[in-house]
């Protein structure tokens, strides 16, 4: 297993590269108004940028500056690209290329014709910034009769409960904010209050095609529910702990060798967690709302379905978090089943004092991490953009009555195989 | 397909086979349930094609086509309506296709057709006032290609 | 919740054209259906009696705007049965050619309209992707890609361009790979049959009542195609087959959409024996200026039987033209097929049922 990057805890990160900044600056002021100038006072803010309480403070700001930042910020332009070229391509075109040889100020434009780049042909990474800048400067209608109040509280309930979850998810065994013992619970139920900020903005819209969307999301969120949990807790039986970080460590064992590959102990290659995989995968995606579960914001029939009436930043906000929502989504079925960050270790350091093999981060953890998702993402992508629609009532129907015996079937297996696995030779 | 002429009975104005595999009839207005129904039941025309209404300055005259799916026959009727009573029996309860077009032929030719559940306008606006297809309704000749022709006569 | 109207229109994404559908839902169920057309009504018959009868092929053209050969070749055929002129056999021959080219060009364009109506969004750029080819050819024989003014009474504007076999021939063969394709993508794809199947359902009796022609009343099991029943231009030496549903019960969305599917793979084999059979000669026959009488012309269009009635009295414009369309007696019975399905299937057989509000409209 290669090491993190971010170890042992990004708080710690934070706080001690505070430390090192806030004492170089403390020692600068300190020297540079010695006692007995008329700057003394001065070594006032020496003192108090030493402080305790203040450091801690500011090395949690920042660490929650950075993850938001890189989950909210990065994560989701990377995804949102991700999604466009790959989609673009299946559809047997190029996708988005605008770069950033493409903007038409100095110094990019006179960069672009010294090294003769095409404007055109870029990666088109910056395409999603255009986008959301786009829809910043968009004017922000309210419906006549609407429920302004609850109008308004809808985004913003979506957005930040989504945002919530990346206090607990961890993107390595460091790059965590929160290590909180039940955080599974806790990513999961933030996952959910999301449903209830749709079936407001359904409601508080006034108009008939939102209502139904808004009725159909909730309905379709509410029965893909229920496989979710049940998956995990097929999967907790093995686990036996809440906690993202154990589960993952549960999987970083060795279960098999096959010829030179090792084959660690993943949870999707047990047999009652696989079926637990399918079922997760399948409610995820419902959860999501990608096509084939994307009836409530069907564009054919409802327009954008609960989604209509927001304009603007509102849309841009709900549009994009859908996103992000993939992004949690991913990384919960990575680190539940796909075996979190680890990755195979190329190389060890063994120190001639010490009982432990100390693994060198080559590869670390955050990038196997990012890997899978991406990966899993993009099959998500792949899966989207091949099929048509489902209709609501086959989902319904797929959700409650294939979904949840399946689900309850693994949770049966991974009973038995907990309970008696040990005394039968410890099959998984 | 010629021998359909035989089994017509009396009361028709005109009858005649203008094409091959087209029988043309001409009947006043009032006998167009029967010799519809007749059509429909006896000889199997079962799918009406077209209904038409045309405005010959005298007299209107509503056209139907129904076709035999199995013969490959066509029978076109025509019926005569006088012009200032414009009214004939709907045919809506033959054949179901006539709805649509009887509140076509009333919305752009003023032709009434008394049975038809839904006679109102479908292809101009509901609350048009003329019935533009007539003859007396002025066709704009000043925006387009003029022939000198027209421009003699000063338009039809 | 009580019943209630809803508009699906006219400013719609789904809607393929400008026109208004109200459903009466109760729940999720349909109860009632009203469509509200007229939207593009253009006055298609009164102007067309005041132009001359070749400057209406023009207008003809844009009747419906995806499939535009056969309407003008519809017009033209009515015209030259009024008139009592014969148009020489490799005229007829290259109208049949663009004909077919066309139709796999409007049934393409319906392809590309269906898939994202479903939720297929990937099947709107490769069925248009593949249209841009028919599109080729047709600005190779015509000059035009859409529009083309290509059909005169008499025959057509102009012969083949050299090399057009080599040229069908390569798209031809490039096109079945990609039927392949396509077949993966839509047939295959078990929530696309469970999105279709069982779904907008008429019977037999009802769709031929209420006037359905075209591939929605081969679906029901009716074999009824005018290229066979009544053979104008050269249909009759041509050997291709009418797609007519032959399972158990028909008339459902995917009945329609498996009729008219089909029907690009027959129009890929008409093209390829016509180019080979094609005659040399004249293709276009001298036709009269002033006409008095009655035309009378249906063929099959790509959406069903289109029917001109013309009536010509000694002038050099006609006195009446009727156009009947279609889509008009189609959207007629869309009421019957809608009641009883639930409103998430509106989109599914609507677009099956192939509506372009252009010839609809006039």
């Amino acid at each position: 297993m290669s090491g993190a990057l971010v170890s042992p805890d990004l708080f710690t990160l934070c706080k001690v590269l505070l430390t090192g900044i806030m004492k170089i600056q403390s020692d600068a002021i300190l020297a540079g108004a010695p006692v007995g100038s008329p700057v003394e006072p001065l070594r006032g803010i020496a003192y108090f940028l030493m402080e305790d309480w203040f450091l801690t403070f500011n090395a949690w700001m920042i660490a929650i500056t950075i993850m938001v930042t890189w989950a909210a910020a990065i994560q989701l332009l990377t995804m949102m690209w991700i999604e466009r070229k790959f989609y673009s391509r299946l559809q047997d075109r190029y996708g988005i290329m605008i770069s950033i040889w493409s903007l038409p100020f100095w110094p990019f434009s006179w960069w672009a014709k010294r090294r003769n780049k095409p404007t055109h042909r870029g990666l088109g990474y910056l395409q999603n910034v255009a986008d959301g800048v786009k829809l910043l400067q968009k004017e922000n209608i309210t419906p006549a009769n609407a429920d302004s109040a609850m109008f308004h509280t809808a985004p913003v309930l979506i957005a930040s409960s989504t945002v919530m979850i990346f206090a607990a998810l961890p993107f390595s065994e460091g790059f965590v904010i929160a290590n909180m013992p039940m955080s599974l619970l806790f990513i999961l139920a933030a996952f959910s209050i999301a449903p209830l900020g749709i079936l407001i903005a359904g409601w508080a819209s006034n108009n008939k095609y939102s209502l139904i969307g808004g009725m159909r999301a909730a309905a379709q969120l509410m029965a893909y529910e229920i496989p979710l949990l049940l998956a995990v807790v097929a999967l907790l039986m093995y686990a036996g702990s809440l906690n993202v970080l154990e589960i993952v460590r549960k999987q970083e064992t060795l279960l098999a060798m096959v010829g030179p590959i090792p084959i660690p102990a993943w949870n999707v290659f047990s047999i009652p967690q696989f079926i637990g995989f399918t079922v997760f995968l399948v409610a995820i995606m419902a959860e999501m709302e990608r096509i084939p579960f994307d009836i409530p914001e069907a564009e054919a029939e409802l327009v954008e379905g609960w989604l209509t009436e927001y304009s603007g930043m509102r849309f841009g906000l709900v549009f994009g978090f859908k996103w992000l929502r993939a992004l949690a989504g991913s990384a919960l079925v990575v680190i539940l089943y796909l075996g979190g960050w680890s990755g195979p270790v190329f190389v060890t350091l063994t120190p001639s004092v010490g009982p432990t093999v100390i693994p060198i981060p080559i590869i670390p953890h955050e990038v196997w991490f990012l890997l899978k998702v991406y990966l899993l993402f993009l099959l998500f992508v792949w899966v989207s953009w091949s099929v048509p629609r489902v209709r609501i009532d086959q989902i319904l129907n797929i959700g409650w009555k294939r979904l949840i015996p399946l689900a309850l079937l693994a949770i049966l297996l991974a009973a038995y195989f907990a309970a008696l696995g040990p005394a039968l030779g410890g099959i998984r | 397909m010629k021998k359909l002429r035989a089994r017509f009975p009396s009361a028709l104005t005109e009858l005649g086979v203008p094409r091959p595999t087209v029988v043309k009839a001409v009947i006043d207005r009032k006998d167009l349930l029967e010799v519809c129904a007749y059509v429909k039941d006896e000889l199997g025309f079962e799918h009406l094609s077209c209904i038409s209404a045309v405005d010959w300055k005298d007299h209107f005259e509503s056209v139907y086509h129904m076709y035999n799916y199995a013969t490959g026959t066509t029978v076109q009727i025509n019926a005569l309506i006088p012009h200032d009573d414009p009214k004939i029996d709907s045919i809506v309860k033959l054949w179901n296709a006539a709805l649509y077009h009887e509140r076509e032929a009333w919305d752009l030719m003023g032709v009434v057709y008394e049975g038809n559940p839904n006679l109102e306008r479908i292809l101009l606006p509901k609350d048009f006032l003329y019935h533009p297809l007539r003859k007396d309704f002025p066709q704009e000749t000043e925006r387009q290609y003029i022939s000198r022709r027209k421009l003699k006569t000063g338009g039809r | 919740m009580a019943e209630f109207w809803v508009n699906m229109g006219p400013q719609h994404p789904m809607t393929h054209g400008l026109w208004n559908m109200k459903v009466k839902i109760d729940g999720e169920t349909i109860t009632d259906a009203a469509p509200e057309i007229g939207y593009l009504h253009r006055g298609y018959e009164k102007i067309m009696e005041v132009r001359e009868f070749q400057k209406n092929v023009v207008l003809t053209d844009r009747l419906c705007y995806v499939s535009s050969v056969t309407w003008s070749h519809a017009y033209c055929l009515a015209c030259e049965k009024m008139m009592e002129i014969e148009v020489p056999l490799r005229g007829q021959w290259i109208r049949v050619i663009s004909l077919e080219i066309q139709r796999i060009a409007s049934h393409l364009m319906w392809l590309a309209a269906y898939g994202p109506d479903l939720g297929l969004l990937t099947g709107l750029l490769w069925a248009l992707r593949e249209r841009e080819l028919f599109l080729d050819l047709l600005q190779l024989l015509s000059g035009a890609r859409m529009n083309q003014n290509f059909p005169r009474i008499g025959g057509v504007r102009n012969d083949l361009p050299p090399d057009f076999d080599k040229y069908c021939a390569k798209v031809i063969k490039h096109f079945r790979e990609k039927l392949k394709e396509y077949e993966r993508l839509f047939h295959d794809s078990k929530i696309f049959l469970m999105r279709t199947q069982g779904v907008g359902r008429i019977s037999r009796n009802e769709a031929v009542n209420w006037g359905v022609t075209g591939p929605n009343l081969r679906a029901c099991g009716v074999d009824v195609d005018f290229r066979r029943r009544e053979p104008y231009e050269t249909y009759e030496e041509v050997d291709f087959e009418p797609q007519v549903w032959k399972g158990g019960d028909g008339g459902d969305s995917y009945a329609r959409f498996m009729c008219r599917f089909n029907e690009l793979e027959e129009s890929c084999r008409i093209i390829e024996q016509a180019v080979k059979k094609i005659p040399s000669g004249p293709y276009r026959a001298k036709a009269p200026r002033r006409a008095e009488g009655e035309g009378f012309a249906r063929t099959e269009d790509s959406r069903g039987e289109a029917l001109f009635y013309i009536i010509g009295d000694g002038d050099d414009r006609p006195y009446r033209v009727k156009i009947r369309s279609p889509v008009f007696c189609t959207m007629a019975a869309t009421p019957i097929m809608l009641r009883g399905n639930k409103m998430a299937d509106v989109v599914s057989i609507l677009g099956s049922v192939d509506v372009c509000v252009g010839e609809m409209d006039k």
